[in-house]
């Protein structure tokens, strides 16, 4: 027995040891700013010089300068935030999903070269032609003012022009592995394409419809060039562009503070999601390995 | 299969039809809405290319032949307007000179240059100036005539009424609905912009500014169709038309101001070849986004690979604790940490100094700045590779590494000749996207450094991406150069497409998808 204990203690240390002691120091790097932002959001000064690294005194004044200061419409920046990245999310699902599902059970010609573009387009982010997208949009407004530059709307056509390629490849791989009796099965029982899916595949897809979603709404929650772009009034801007102002060289030092409340409160609503669904994001990050 | 849904296809149910009967009806109701200012503006080709994309509307949701049809025709078109359509005008406008000086045709060039010579005379309208940027940032006189009250935007293409904006108690407008007004700082950092606008009312007649106020006046310039040249009868000056340029040049080659659009072939393209004052931060730009790219995915790959591994292990504790406050990183909003980041690395004040005692000046030197977006980008990157390389590392075949086993193939041999490789056949075309993606991450360098440092009296940046350096040159606080920032664009796609290449010999052994 005592021998074994004896071999036991330097086994645990070579077998999870430098385990532990590298998930820490990983964990250390990657929870220093995010302790930070914590920290300067509740410090009541809200300078950067007076924040330190853990928290020294406890006070709300920043988040009420966020909802208080005419200066800082962040109620606004949250609500155009969402406004926009909701039923942008919403859409570019819907319009990748129908596409998924052609390229899963039909067989046409150009079906192949068009996965392959869809494949390409990828890798062309929507702002690399953000001259152009200027432009079109500054001529767009001349004559539909409600989808112009400065409008919600016209940002929200741009990132529609990107829904396809998004996630499409992500949903085809995932309604591949439905299997195709199920829809022969319904067409024997007089089902039309449309109900076989709407009524059944998206249902039977609905984890990858939520990691899809989700991928797609941060995504554009995230964008700060075609969101700067676009909006430029001080209550239009979304959350990405307002914030930004904050830290701006010619703003008051104390708008610190009140920006790392902001970026609390905004990651808030992304934690949470992320939280929850976990388990799938993996599975989806991973099964996006696979298709490429 | 496909034969028995093309025959059944048609029987859909009465729910069914009275969706798509709506729908149809809000496309059609949609598309009237959208014609009439086309019509109004006598846009025809735009009404063409409206109605065409109707007519395929209804085509795709009336016809009973294709069905895939039905199901990529609201993608591919939201695709070709948004996304193709601006690739192909991006291209089309690097071959030209488009940007500030160069945003008309030639009459409009020619009508601005003479309205440039007006002199004041008696009986001609007087206003009260005010100045502003049209929603496209077109430079524009807001005036409002002295005389009657009545207000108007004038552009060097000429002049409009302007209704809807509100006037101050001295006549000044404040503010015009589609444009941004300038305070009184912007106005006198931009004084020589103004200074040589000129809003053209007619073939000799022009308005001019003059401090806060303007004036029509008649102009002592004309055109010559013969000689293509423009004659300023007091000043003796004279412009000839350089159609290649679209500048008008005096004779010892001074450019007048405006100048119009033309089609200047590669030149854009040459001259970052050419222009020595371009060609080497053209080449230092490229080599440090190359350098970023690749030392974000490296550096995120095995911070997260490593990490990966050591909780690639059932039997050890706490291992969930772990993965899930390593996604928390993954979970904030990457805009704000970036911003975070870019607190933390302040001089004075930032935590990075503090924490090690340091005085580094950050944003002030190429390389401290450098490794500082480098340091962040790793920071957001890592938890993605940690869960990629987990999901891939779980996967991987077991019986392999236990033949390793057997083989005595132990510890960094087994990583190295094994695991490895294994994990890379996998992971690679994940880390070539993740190179594209870096290649052009614009948040990351613009929400940073915003391209510090800058060398003094120089437009490009130490840590300037390529997509950062165009985006200045188009929307910067100097002379927008559309032509310019789409050639970079250009070259931005040329670059990707060859990185996707690669990636689709790499992959296509592992596609068995078609």
């Amino acid at each position: 027995m005592a021998t074994v204990k004896r071999r036991k203690r330097p086994g645990w240390i070579a077998e999870f040891g430098w385990r532990h002691l590298v998930a820490v120091a990983v964990l250390v790097f990657g929870l220093v700013p995010i302790l930070y932002v914590v920290s300067a959001a509740f410090n009541p000064k809200g300078t950067l010089s007076a924040t330190s690294l853990l928290p020294t005194d406890f006070s709300l004044v920043s988040f009420d300068r966020l909802f208080s200061d005419p200066n800082i419409p962040f109620a606004s920046w949250f609500a155009n935030s969402l406004m926009i990245a909701v039923p942008a999310a919403f859409i570019s699902i819907l319009i990748s999903s129908l596409a998924a599902y052609a390229f899963s059970r039909f067989r046409f010609r150009g079906r192949r070269p068009m996965l392959l573009f869809l494949l390409l387009i990828q890798m062309f982010p929507a702002f690399l032609s953000v001259v152009a997208l200027y432009l079109i949009f500054g001529a767009i407004g001349e004559f539909y003012p409600v989808a112009g530059l400065n409008t919600k709307l016209g940002l929200m056509l741009v990132y529609m022009g990107g829904a396809l390629g998004v996630s499409t490849w992500l949903m085809k791989g995932f309604f591949d592995t439905i299997p195709k009796e199920l829809d022969e099965a319904a067409t024997i029982d007089g089902a039309s394409h449309a109900q076989i899916f709407f009524g059944m595949i998206l249902p039977l897809a609905a984890p990858i419809i939520a990691i899809s979603g989700i991928l797609a709404f941060v995504g554009t929650m995230n964008d700060f060039i075609l969101a700067s772009l676009f909006l430029t009034d001080r209550p239009e801007m979304t959350l990405a562009v307002g914030l930004k102002t904050l830290t701006a060289d010619n703003s008051p030092a104390s708008y610190f503070g009140i920006f790392a409340a902001g970026t609390l409160l905004t990651s808030i609503l992304t934690v949470a999601v992320f939280m929850s669904l976990q388990r799938y994001i993996v599975s989806g990050l991973t099964g996006g390995a696979v298709k490429g | 299969m496909l034969d028995q849904r093309a025959q059944t296809a048609g029987s859909t149910t009465a729910a069914g039809q009275i969706t798509k009967i709506a729908v149809l009806a809000a496309v059609a109701a949609l598309a009237v809405w959208a014609a009439l200012p086309l019509i109004g503006a006598r846009a025809w080709w735009g009404l063409a290319v409206e109605a065409a994309v109707v007519a395929i509307v209804f085509y795709t949701y009336l016809q009973r032949r294709s069905i895939p049809l039905k199901y990529l025709v609201p993608g591919t078109l939201l695709l070709i307007a948004f996304q193709i359509a601006p690739v192909v005008m991006t291209a089309g406008t690097s071959f030209s000179n488009y940007g500030d000086g160069h945003r008309t045709d030639k009459d409009g060039a020619i009508e601005a240059i003479i309205a440039a010579g007006v002199q004041q005379t008696s009986g001609g309208a007087n206003y009260r100036l005010a100045v502003g940027e049209s929603a496209s940032g077109e430079l524009t006189l807001l005036l409002t005539d002295t005389a009657d009250g009545s207000t108007w935007a004038g552009t060097e293409e000429g002049l409009t009424e302007l209704d809807g904006a509100t006037v101050d108690a001295s006549g000044a407008i404040t503010a015009a609905p589609g444009y941004t007004v300038w305070d009184l700082a912007e106005l006198n950092e931009r004084q020589a912009e103004l200074a040589e606008l000129a809003v053209p009312t007619g073939p000799e007649t022009g308005i001019k500014v003059q401090g806060l106020s303007a004036f029509e006046g008649t102009s002592t310039r004309s055109y010559d169709e013969g000689c293509d040249c423009i004659t300023d009868s007091e000043t003796g000056t004279v412009w000839y038309a350089d159609n290649e340029e679209g500048s008008f040049l005096t004779e010892d080659g001074q450019a007048a101001l405006v100048g119009w659009r033309v089609n200047i072939g590669f030149d854009n393209y040459l001259s970052v070849i050419t222009d020595p004052d371009i060609r080497g931060p053209f080449l230092g730009v490229f080599a440090w986004n190359v350098m970023f790219a690749a030392g974000s995915v490296l550096f995120t790959f095995v911070i997260g690979l490593g990490t990966a591994m050591a909780l690639n292990k059932p039997s050890m504790r706490g291992t969930k604790v772990y993965r899930t406050l390593m996604i928390l990183p993954y979970a904030m909003p990457s805009f704000a940490m970036l911003l975070v980041w870019a607190q933390m690395f302040n001089r004075d004040y930032g935590l990075v100094n503090e924490l090690f005692g340091l005085s580094v000046n950050w944003y002030g030197e190429t390389w401290a700045a450098r490794a500082m977006v480098l340091i962040a980008n790793t920071w957001l990157g890592w938890p993605y590779m940690f869960l990629i390389s987990l999901g891939a590392l779980q996967a991987l075949p077991t019986d392999s590494l236990e033949a390793a086993k057997i083989d005595g193939a132990t510890g960094v041999t087994a990583f190295r000749k094994i695991t490895l490789p294994l994990l890379l056949i996998a992971l690679t075309p994940l880390l070539i996207s993740s190179f594209a993606f870096n290649f052009n991450n614009f948040n990351a360098i613009q929400l940073l450094s915003g391209g510090n440092p800058f060398p003094a009296g120089e437009s490009v940046g130490g840590t300037d991406l390529l997509i950062t350096y165009a985006f200045r040159q188009a929307f910067g606080a100097t002379t927008a150069d559309y032509g310019f920032a789409s050639a970079v664009s250009v070259f931005i796609f040329l670059i990707v497409a060859t990185i996707s290449a690669v990636m689709f010999r790499t992959t296509r052994s592992q596609e068995d998808v078609y």
